[in-house]
């Protein structure tokens, strides 16, 4: 086999990332280099560098350390049983990389992960070496997020959070039979024990000591994870519910939804599909529906058929269809939470709502100002000179939402 | 008639001294000519800019905050703008609590476009090494970048900032048309705006760029979504975006192709490496691994 120079390694490596959906580089503490001992800085909110075409942001160097791999996740382009060419980086290329591209200012960082080779403690130790030359030897104050290996020895994850802002572990699929069917080697149990250790890490490192000292910052921007979907049967349901746990039991920063995406070289044991956006998009929104607009899990997919999500209109509008009884509310009363259930309204536009109440009486050119979603918003709400009337309670009022159905072709 | 000349470093500064002085003398707004460049008068000369009785002149909190963000806005008009506000709020202070107000709308709209210009200022400047041959890096062992860029607002001045506390180890400098920023040695100075400079070709650029190809799932195309993000006028000062055409092109056709291809059998080394991590991790209770390499490829 030739050696493969920086550029072919890059390009194999960094196209086996990408299936991989989390980008982020929020959070994390605030730091800078602008005493000149050191490069980077980490400003709470996240930058997209670059958008790619498929409309994702490049906020890090997303690259693996190596796409060999022992394991064979039916999913997953870098299984051992794939024929994908394979290649590896040492420890110095990776950090040499992410040091000249953030020097361009093309970076905000770098998101690391690996295949296993070996085993999980030596791959786990190598990407702990590359994070520590970065933070040590070059005074690196960059994002850094680490995927880490979820057989691996628990002290080595301890390190790598002391390096890193951001640790992942990917849940991989939406049920443990999922994970048993297609990720043999993978334990659902130690992939949860992982996250419970890394949560019990963060937790203690805010705690203060009895000696009063604060331990070193663990992890500060949070644990996150990624699920597949549309590789197993799991509904919008089973995968809501999912995540809920997820996010209470370890307190996740994040849960990306990755829709299961064609790769080359596939495994006979999971046939490809087109990649179902539309459903990932949904999902997202519902996501967020739980976690900033207080809906819970159950609400969002009570009635959603066969337990998955209406891919014509956004869960909210959904979810207020359902729920015509306690609409129109009135802007002008109605309280926070009332105001977070309205399609179209946003948090920021139910905080500048309650910010001009305040003030004075809202009228329907008021919202338009305030950056409402008017059109989504219209049949649900009451302003000082609007009044649904009779269209809150419309028949046809989904109709009105949901795109027209695809016209038939004549054959 | 009173004309304001503010200077093109320092604006906001400027602005506030002469803004407050106006106001105190009671100058009302129509009588305030507002522009910015070269001919400056010396707004920090002891000699008044008008002489008139003081009033006191005091602000509710988040107008000095807004005109901070609004001023570096293009609109010819911005200056007047913020000092009709000013002066509307002296016999209004409630004003500025309603964010509806067509004056206060205005500036919020102003506030936010700057705020989306530097934001993408900080994400599409890109850097190219310079002088990578200079021997003498005992005197200097900074390494040295510069970047050109062209925001739609004047948001150097603001933004500079953000590049000294990032590149805090490197000499850099950026060039707009209408103002050049300078870090070295830990120092930040502004210069007048350039022409596009030459910067010599920097072999990371095209790291970079294969960096940008392989990293795009071609099953997953949605231009909307990058174009929205990363509008088009930007392009010509990416590296990377002359790239996109071909690959949208491509993106179908490479998607197709992975769907298409039957999967394979897997290499026989496959075999041997799942039989050594089995027999390392030996069977989790529950996990019931079956051997796909057994089933049956021919059917
Ligand atoms: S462990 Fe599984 S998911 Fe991870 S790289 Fe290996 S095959 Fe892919």
């Amino acid at each position: 086999m030739a050696v493969k120079n920086l550029e072919q390694k890059l390009a194999i490596l960094s196209d086996a990332a990408k299936y991989d959906a989390s980008c982020a580089s929020s959070g994390g503490q605030k730091r800078n280099s602008r005493d000149g001992t050191g490069i980077g800085s980490v400003t709470g909110s996240g930058i997209c560098h670059a958008y790619t075409p498929d409309g994702r942001c490049i906020s890090l160097l997303k690259i693996l350390m190596t796409n060999f791999c022992i394991y064979d996740c039916a999913y997953c382009v870098n299984r051992v049983s794939s024929n994908v060419e394979r290649a590896r980086f040492t420890p110095e290329e990776v950090v040499s990389l992410t040091l000249e591209f953030y020097r361009r200012n093309y970076i905000e960082g770098l998101f690391l992960s690996s295949g296993i080779i070996r085993s999980p403690d030596d791959t786990m130790g190598d990407m702990v070496r590359i994070a520590q030359m970065l933070r040590h030897d070059h005074g690196f104050r960059g994002y850094i997020h680490l995927k880490t290996i979820p057989d691996a020895d628990p002290t080595l994850v301890e390190q790598a959070g002391r390096f890193a802002d951001r640790l992942s572990i990917n849940v991989e699929l939406p049920t443990d039979a999922g994970v048993t069917a297609y990720a043999p080697e993978k334990s659902p149990q130690q992939i949860r024990r992982s996250m419970a250790d890394v949560r019990n890490l963060r937790d203690a490192g805010k705690d203060k000591s009895h000696t009063g000292r604060r331990a070193p910052r663990f992890a500060p921007a949070g644990q996150s994870t990624q699920m597949i979907v549309g590789a197993d049967g799991a509904n919008d349901a089973v995968i809501l519910q999912s995540s809920t746990r997820l996010y209470s039991n370890f307190k996740l920063r994040r849960v990306y939804y990755s829709a299961f995406s064609p790769i080359p070289d596939s495994s006979v044991a999971l046939p490809l599909i087109r990649p179902p956006l539309m459903r990932e998009h949904r999902l997202y929104q519902a996501d967020w529906l739980m976690r900033f607009y207080g809906f819970d899990a159950h609400e969002i997919t009570q009635s959603a058929r066969g337990g998955n999500l209406d891919l014509e209109i956004d869960p909210k509008l959904a979810w207020a269809l359902q729920n015509r009884h306690i609409f129109p509310v009135d802007v002008n009363r109605a309280s926070r939470e009332i105001l977070l259930r309205v399609p179209g309204f946003g948090t920021r536009s139910v905080q500048r709502i309650l910010a001009t109440r305040k003030h004075h009486a809202l009228r329907y050119g008021d919202l338009q100002k305030i950056g409402a979603n008017l059109k989504n918003a219209r049949p649900f709400i009451v302003t000082l000179d609007w009044s649904p009337r009779g269209l809150t309670d419309d028949a046809d009022l989904r109709a009105r939402f949901a795109p027209a159905p695809q016209q038939l072709s004549l054959f | 008639m009173v004309t304001v000349v503010l200077p093109t470093v320092g604006t906001f500064t400027a602005w506030r001294k002469a803004a407050r002085e106006l106001a105190q003398a009671n100058v009302p707004p129509q009588s305030v000519l507002w522009s910015r460049g070269e001919d400056t008068v010396d707004l920090f000369a002891d000699t008044p800019l008008v002489t008139g009785s003081a009033r006191q002149i005091s602000v509710p909190k988040g107008f000095l905050e807004l005109a901070q963000r609004a001023i570096w806005h293009a609109d010819p008009e911005r200056f007047a703008r913020l000092y009709g506000v000013l002066w509307a709020l002296q016999s209004n202070p409630v004003l500025m609590r309603d964010r509806t107000h067509p004056m206060i709308a205005r500036l919020y709209m102003m506030a936010k476009e700057v705020n989306r210009d530097q934001h993408k200022m900080k994400a599409f400047v890109r850097f190219r090494e310079i002088d990578t041959t200079t021997t003498d890096t005992a005197a200097s062992p900074r390494r040295r970048f510069a970047a050109w860029f062209e925001p739609s607002h004047f948001t150097l001045e603001p933004g500079a900032q953000f590049f000294a506390n990032r590149f805090g180890d490197m000499d850099w400098a950026i060039f707009t048309p209408d103002l050049s920023a300078h870090f070295t040695q830990g120092r930040l100075r502004f210069e007048p705006g350039a022409a596009r400079p030459e910067l010599p070709a920097d072999a990371t650029e095209d790291l970079w760029r294969t960096y940008f190809r392989s990293i795009f799932n071609p099953a997953r195309v949605k231009v909307r979504a990058m174009q929205s993000e990363m509008p088009k006028k930007y392009w010509k000062n990416l590296p990377e975006a002359d790239l996109i055409p071909d690959m949208l092109a491509k993106a179908q056709e490479r998607a197709n192709a992975m769907v298409a291809s039957a999967p394979s059998l897997p290499p026989v080394r496959a075999q041997k490496l799942r039989d050594r991590v089995r027999a390392t991790y030996p069977l989790r209770p529950g996990s019931k691994i079956q051997d796909r390499t057994q089933d049956d490829l021919f059917e």
